[in-house]
């Protein structure tokens, strides 16, 4: 059977997920249950939808490296405002989602780079948060609380809600004809042009759509955690970045797989709890997260030679 | 219509009637390509007005799509990472609603087996894995392809610089039952013989104007090239007597097992031949390789090599003609480590005057001369290394007549001068000049010819043997 190139970004993420899985089930058989797998994916869900806000301006060529200082820009409001006076929260979670899509616009007008303006956009994000909660504090809306927490039946929380971030960001992203604009503008801008689109408005809608994922994230992290920290989210910037690149996405070219996204952040979260259960002292456990994420990109680089190998025969 | 100080189109007067094939040829930075941005939309002209339809006033990329007017470009224009019915969805805007995939897929599709019969194209394969004449005819049937009203003028830049014969041949037949059923085309190719026999008029340009604008029937191929104001010459080169001298400085062994093995000596021009993608460009990889290691660069390089695709391995886009050119001379350039200015400027102004770059100065960024001036650049890259051997991968695509005439000559007395030169080419002519020609079919050499023997007949023969053809 013929496999497209897209199913073969998908197998490795996937394989390495298993692999790790099976690892962790392995070591700790108490791990396969309900409550257990709830513990080890849960902080997984603000990870995956922050990742897939990555992958969406990854999706356009960009690089956002404001995303951890944002998400905990988003939960310091939620942990706020959204919870005082939720219309209030709304309207500041609209300011930002359209803070985002000027940045997009800006950053497309002016031919800046995407580094430059989102690193500068993360002392601004950073800001506003201490502004908001100089000292850890606040708390977790009631709604959003509920809805982290519930139980529903035989799976558990996290995992439905990392199969519906997947399956409603696949239907967005591959499925959609917006979706198709945004991979085209990070493929060929310039053919997207000439096709008559707006590649300005395309861009700043990306933006907009990823300032919405990572607003979300901020209030699944609160929901988790209870209260929030102006620093809480910092470790996002990377993690979701790794996240995208572990799930098949590249840098440059659109090539992004939303499913692979939501796969890496999972794989990004059972990393740590592996290294844990392994008895790693937490001093050598970055370098060892490290390690793993150099084994799964070796093993794709090897995987993408294999393809062009058999492509050419 | 003027680019900083170059002036790129002058007072020209162009109109397309429906019902017909216009022509356009001319010199690489004649205009060709400027003035297919003004009437797509790309670029509004700083005097003078264009009109779609008789209507004139609106201008830009939408009021041209809305009209009717359609553009395949010189540098191949699909989303790499897209399958290829959604590269569809973005160039048919109105292709909404639910189930698109579908319906793009079915148009494609018919758009396909109507151009190109035969063609055994995956249209759910992302453009990524096809190959670059597959590329092509996607994108010239997308160009095609109408939803509800079909596409009126067809401007095809350069439309069969990746396809080979049979497949030219096809889209050229396609475009005269185009024409017949009322659309218009624009033609610009460099293939005199595809102008001559397609068009109904052709419209030569030179240095930003119109210099001619006749019916196709008063042309022939002489009088066409005359009137772009480079010279026909007929005559044979003089083949280099002394071959095989020696040891041969670059050889392989068959390829895929089978085949022949191939062999350069010094001083000699080593043509491949064969139809268009069939192991050409991966044996010239497959010979730098042997003499440069992929790990760890020569210190001193033998080889120099001239891609053909320059967009994707040629040209560093963001910087200056200078640096383009110098980068693989810079360790012969440099002393200690650093660069010697005063070396590399000599270095470009000798460039400059050999090849005449069309450029007020080497400083100026790469992408502000023509595809052909670009081309001469890379080629110029590899001439000024001490570099005994040069491999090119078809490197004249799309360059024009007299440039082309004006590399020849140099690569004859480079090779006089003891310079061995390995040469793919996908136009006869080129593979005519060569010492020795190497015929490719499916990966492997099936045929050496040497001399006289060096005919296009004998080329196709060889590429097409077996009956079978690819």
């Amino acid at each position: 059977m013929k496999l497209s190139s897209g199913t073969l970004r998908l197998i490795i993420p996937a394989v390495s997920l298993a692999l790790l899985l099976a690892a962790v089930f392995y070591m700790q058989p108490r791990a396969m249950s309900y409550t257990g797998l709830n513990l080890l994916f849960n902080l997984a869900v603000p990870i995956a939808l922050a990742t897939v806000a990555q992958m969406l301006i990854m999706a356009v060529n960009d690089l956002d490296l404001s995303m951890g200082t944002f998400v905990s820009f988003c939960a310091c409001v939620t942990a706020t405002f959204l919870q005082a006076s939720p219309a209030m929260g709304v309207l500041i979670f609209l300011g930002a989602i359209a803070a985002y899509a000027a940045m997009g616009m800006i950053i497309h007008v002016r031919e800046l780079p995407s580094i430059v303006v989102t690193l500068g956009m993360s002392f601004f994000w950073g800001g506003l948060a201490v502004l908001m909660l100089p000292s850890p504090g606040g708390e977790a809306p009631g709604w959003v609380r509920w809805l982290m927490t519930s139980k529903p039946p035989f799976v558990p929380m996290a995992i439905v809600a990392s199969v519906v971030i997947a399956a409603v960001t696949h239907f967005l992203i591959m499925r959609s004809s917006f979706g198709v604009l945004i991979r085209g503008v990070g493929g060929n801008f310039r053919s997207v042009e000439r096709a008559g689109w707006s590649v300005i408005r395309i861009r700043a809608a990306t933006y907009a759509l990823a300032a919405l994922f990572a607003v979300l994230s901020g209030i699944a992290l609160v929901g988790l955690t209870t209260s929030a920290d102006a620093n809480i989210a910092l470790r996002y910037t990377l993690l979701s970045i790794a996240g995208v690149i572990l799930g098949g996405g590249e840098f440059v070219g659109g090539r992004v797989s939303p499913i692979g996204a939501v796969i890496g952040a999972l794989t990004l979260a059972l990393a740590g709890s592996f290294l844990s259960f392994m008895r790693i002292s937490p001093d050598w456990q970055i370098g060892a997260q490290g390690a793993i994420l150099i084994v799964v990109l070796a093993l794709r680089l090897f995987l993408n030679r294999l393809e062009r190998r058999e492509k050419i025969q | 219509m003027t680019f900083g100080a170059v002036k790129a189109l002058d007072g020209v007067d162009l109109t397309i009637h429906a019902g017909e094939c216009v022509g356009l040829v001319g010199h690489n930075g004649a205009g060709k390509s400027t003035i297919v941005n003004v009437i797509n939309g790309s670029l509004t002209p700083h005097a003078g007005t264009v009109s779609y339809g008789g209507n004139a006033g609106q201008h830009g990329i939408s009021v041209a799509r809305a009209n009717g007017i359609r553009c395949v470009f010189q540098e191949l224009s699909l989303c790499p990472n897209l399958t290829v019915s959604e590269n569809v969805r973005i160039m048919h805007g109105d292709l909404k609603g639910w189930n698109w995939r579908s319906r793009a897929l079915a148009l494609i599709k018919a758009q396909l087996k109507e151009i190109f019969p035969g063609h055994n194209i995956d249209c759910d394969s992302t453009i990524d894995d096809l190959s670059i004449a597959e590329r092509q005819m996607v994108e010239i049937a997308i160009s095609f392809a109408g939803i509800g009203q079909r596409p009126k003028l067809i401007i095809l830049d350069e439309p069969t610089s990746s396809l080979d014969a049979g497949l030219a041949a096809q889209l050229m037949a396609y475009v005269r039952r185009f024409v017949a059923e009322g659309g218009s085309v624009l033609l610009i190719s460099h293939i005199l013989g595809e102008i001559l026999s397609t068009s109904d008029r052709i419209v030569v340009m030179k240095d930003g104007r119109v210099v001619a604008d006749r019916m196709a029937f008063e042309f022939n191929s002489r009088s066409l090239v005359e009137a772009m104001g480079s010279v026909v010459r007929e005559r044979e080169w003089q083949r280099s007597t002394a071959m095989k001298a020696g040891s041969p400085v670059l050889s392989m062994s068959p390829r895929r097992g089978h085949g022949l093995a191939f062999e350069a000596y010094r001083g000699e021009i080593v043509g491949l031949a064969g139809l268009g993608g069939h192991g050409q460009t991966e044996a010239l990889l497959e010979l730098y390789l042997s003499r440069n290691s992929n790990w760890w660069a020569a210190r001193r390089r033998e080889t120099a090599f001239v891609a053909g695709d320059r967009s994707l391995n040629g040209a560093f886009a963001l910087w200056s003609i200078l640096k383009n050119l110098s980068i693989t001379s810079l360790g012969e350039l440099s002393s200690r480590g650093m660069i010697d200015r005063g070396r590399e400027d000599r270095l470009g102004e000798d460039w400059k005057k050999r090849i005449e770059i069309r450029t007020p100065d080497m400083q100026n960024r790469i992408l502000s001369l023509s595809g052909g001036n670009q081309q001469k650049v890379l080629f110029a890259r590899a001439l000024a290394t001490a570099a005994g051997i040069v491999l090119m991968d078809d490197p004249m695509r799309g360059v024009d007549v007299g440039t082309k005439q004006e590399v020849y000559e140099i690569l004859r007395t480079e090779a006089t001068s003891g310079r061995t030169f390995v040469w793919y080419s996908t136009e006869m002519d080129e593979i005519r000049l060569c010492d020795r020609v190497y015929v490719f079919r499916e990966g492997a050499i099936v045929a050496e010819l040497v001399g006289d023997d060096i005919t296009e007949k004998h080329i196709l023969a060889a590429s097409f043997s077996e009956g079978k053809a690819a």
